[in-house]
């Protein structure tokens, strides 16, 4: 495979001394979608905002199908659509004019065929003469990807693309992002969603406090952060758990009243009706039962502690 | 060169100002009008002529150069600032422009509706007094010039501005007087000895001056000094937005 963006030894600080970036390498292949995850402030968008020319980096250097962001950047940035977190938009503007305008802007001539094209894609051509002021968030939403790719970018970067989105639109976008790799493009979108990552990424990273924890193949981390639990509340507390439980990963509270077992989704069988089955052999009765999954951010701390160990 | 940005940028402010038309155009008509009714009729009718020129066809260059001033600043000031205000500023910064080419489409319409409304304005003027250009090509000079340095001067204010109170700052405060003062309505040789050698540090005046002299031949100051300062001003505003965008002033973290 080839690659389409390399990152070497970047970082930024910024002038109040807030570091956001510290010497973050990566390497991105041509045509993967890679989703970044990461708590708010953990440098992922000054990373995007680095790569598409809007910060200057500290140190390290960024090219893009082997143009340096800085010496080359007409042919870099020529590569790259940026769909930003914030809904930046023209306010009085027709859909049609802006999204027009950001292909000329990026020295592409006119394409009616093309915006129209991308219009329909996104569900925005029956308000292509709308003023963009009378359009809903979802819809504006829509026009800043159409403007990112009037251009017909290689490189298609959508930081936080389904923040506070509806659920048909995220559907929609995660439809679209899989249609563009399909043509080749190659896709860095930022998220805090475990399950826009799961559902698309060909590869996840996970970036904290400015540095990139690790970037790995989705399959291999979606087993790592497949883990749940399973807390069963009982009727009665008990003092401690019976032997013949104990080949299950179990858990018991300290007031008696819960057991807590942890187990795996990826895997075949979850054990959750063998567990029940016992509880009942063992007259343990449950009065009631309760799933949880750890939080992206729980998730990020465990594999941040397991990558020191 | 990237001519298609150039151009997408400056069609994109050109449609602007056929959005607001009124604003833009038949605004500052009125106000011209308003003053050859005002500064032509009521005070022209006292003071009959200057340096052999009608009272109000002795305004008609300052009256051209007040509008030039104010739009010329206020277009590129708010063709910049507003993208800043709105966030989509992200797209030029991050497209692949050069700074020059960013300035070219943005101080180019600025300019160009500048120059526009001073035709517009002395059309008007000729409906109201006989007009006379003596120096077309020096009359072309003075409008493109100062179009093209006070845009410029606009933009670095648009690039300055964090709000929309400092947007309007120094047009009003600073500049609005300045050409007041400047002799668009008088000529200095009016004015007492202490008084002219004042208005001899309104760099207003040089271009008021210059402007009127490829009217009519008459001036307050020589025309070479006014070509010189209009260049002068010129080159303080393309190194200054130089300089701007060379260390990301307030565009680039």
């Amino acid at each position: 495979m080839t690659t389409a963006l390399s990152i070497k030894n970047l970082s930024k600080t910024y002038k109040g001394g807030v570091t956001a970036l510290k010497s973050v390498d990566l390497d991105i292949e041509r045509g993967e979608i890679l989703a970044l995850l990461g708590p708010n402030g953990a440098g992922k968008t000054t990373m995007i905002s680095i790569i598409c020319g809007l910060v200057r980096p500290s140190t390290g250097t960024v090219t893009v199908e082997g143009n340096d962001i800085v010496s080359q950047y007409r042919e870099a940035r020529k590569l790259i659509g940026l769909v930003p977190q914030e809904l930046h938009t023209e306010t009085f503007e027709t859909v049609w004019a802006t999204v027009s305008y950001s292909r000329g802007l990026f020295g592409k001539k006119p394409n009616p065929a093309l915006v129209e094209q991308i219009l329909r894609d996104l569900s925005l051509y029956e308000k292509k003469d709308s003023q963009i002021i009378a359009l809903s968030g979802g819809m504006k939403r829509r026009v800043m990807i159409a403007k990112a790719l009037a251009h017909e970018p290689r490189i298609l970067f959508l930081d936080e693309p389904t923040a506070g989105v509806d659920v048909e639109l995220r559907k929609d976008m995660w439809r679209l992002v899989k249609r563009l790799r399909d043509t080749g493009v190659t896709i860095i979108l930022t998220t805090h969603y475990i399950e826009e990552a799961e559902e698309i990424a060909d590869r996840v990273g996970v970036i904290r406090k400015g540095e990139l924890l690790l970037v790995e193949d989705k399959a291999e981390l979606m087993r790592k952060l497949g883990q749940k639990q399973l807390t069963l509340d009982l009727q009665k507390p008990l003092e401690s758990l019976p032997e013949t439980l104990s080949h299950f990963d179990l858990k018991l509270t300290d007031d008696g009243q819960q057991i807590i077992y942890s187990y795996d989704t990826q895997a075949n069988r979850t054990g959750i009706a063998t567990l029940l089955s016992a509880l009942g052999e063992a007259d343990i009765i449950v009065k009631d039962l309760d799933t949880q999954q750890r939080s992206l951010e729980d998730i990020f701390v465990s594999l941040v502690v397991e990558e020191k160990q | 060169m990237n001519f298609e940005a150039v151009k997408s940028i400056y069609l994109f402010e050109m449609a602007r100002m056929k959005r607001t038309l009124l604003q833009s155009v038949i605004s500052p008509v009125l106000s011209t009008s308003l003053y050859f009714i005002v500064f032509g009729a009521a005070i022209g009718s006292r003071i009959e002529e200057i340096d052999g020129v009608q009272y109000g066809a002795f305004i008609v260059p300052g009256l051209m150069m007040l509008t030039l001033l104010q739009n010329s600043i206020s277009n590129a000031s708010f063709g910049i600032y507003f993208p800043k205000f709105i966030g989509t500023i992200y797209e030029v910064l991050s497209a692949p422009i050069s700074f020059f080419e960013i300035v070219l489409g943005y101080v180019g319409a600025a300019a160009t509706k500048s120059i526009i409304l001073g035709l517009i304005i002395l059309a008007t003027a000729h409906l109201f007094v006989p007009i006379e250009i003596r120096h077309p090509f020096w009359m072309l000079f003075f409008l493109v010039m100062t179009a093209v340095t006070f845009s410029l001067f606009g933009f670095i204010i648009g690039i300055w501005a964090d709000n929309f109170e400092k947007l309007q700052l120094i047009p009003l405060l600073v500049i609005t007087p300045l050409v007041f003062l400047g002799g668009s309505f008088y000529s200095i040789q009016m004015l007492p000895e202490f008084w002219q050698k004042v208005t001899l540090a309104n760099p207003v005046l040089y271009l008021i001056s210059g402007f009127r002299w490829s009217f009519y031949e008459t001036s307050d100051v020589g025309i070479g000094v006014s070509i010189g300062m209009i260049s002068f001003f010129l080159v303080l505003c393309l190194g200054a937005i130089w300089w701007i965008f060379r260390t990301g002033y307030r565009l680039k973290t």
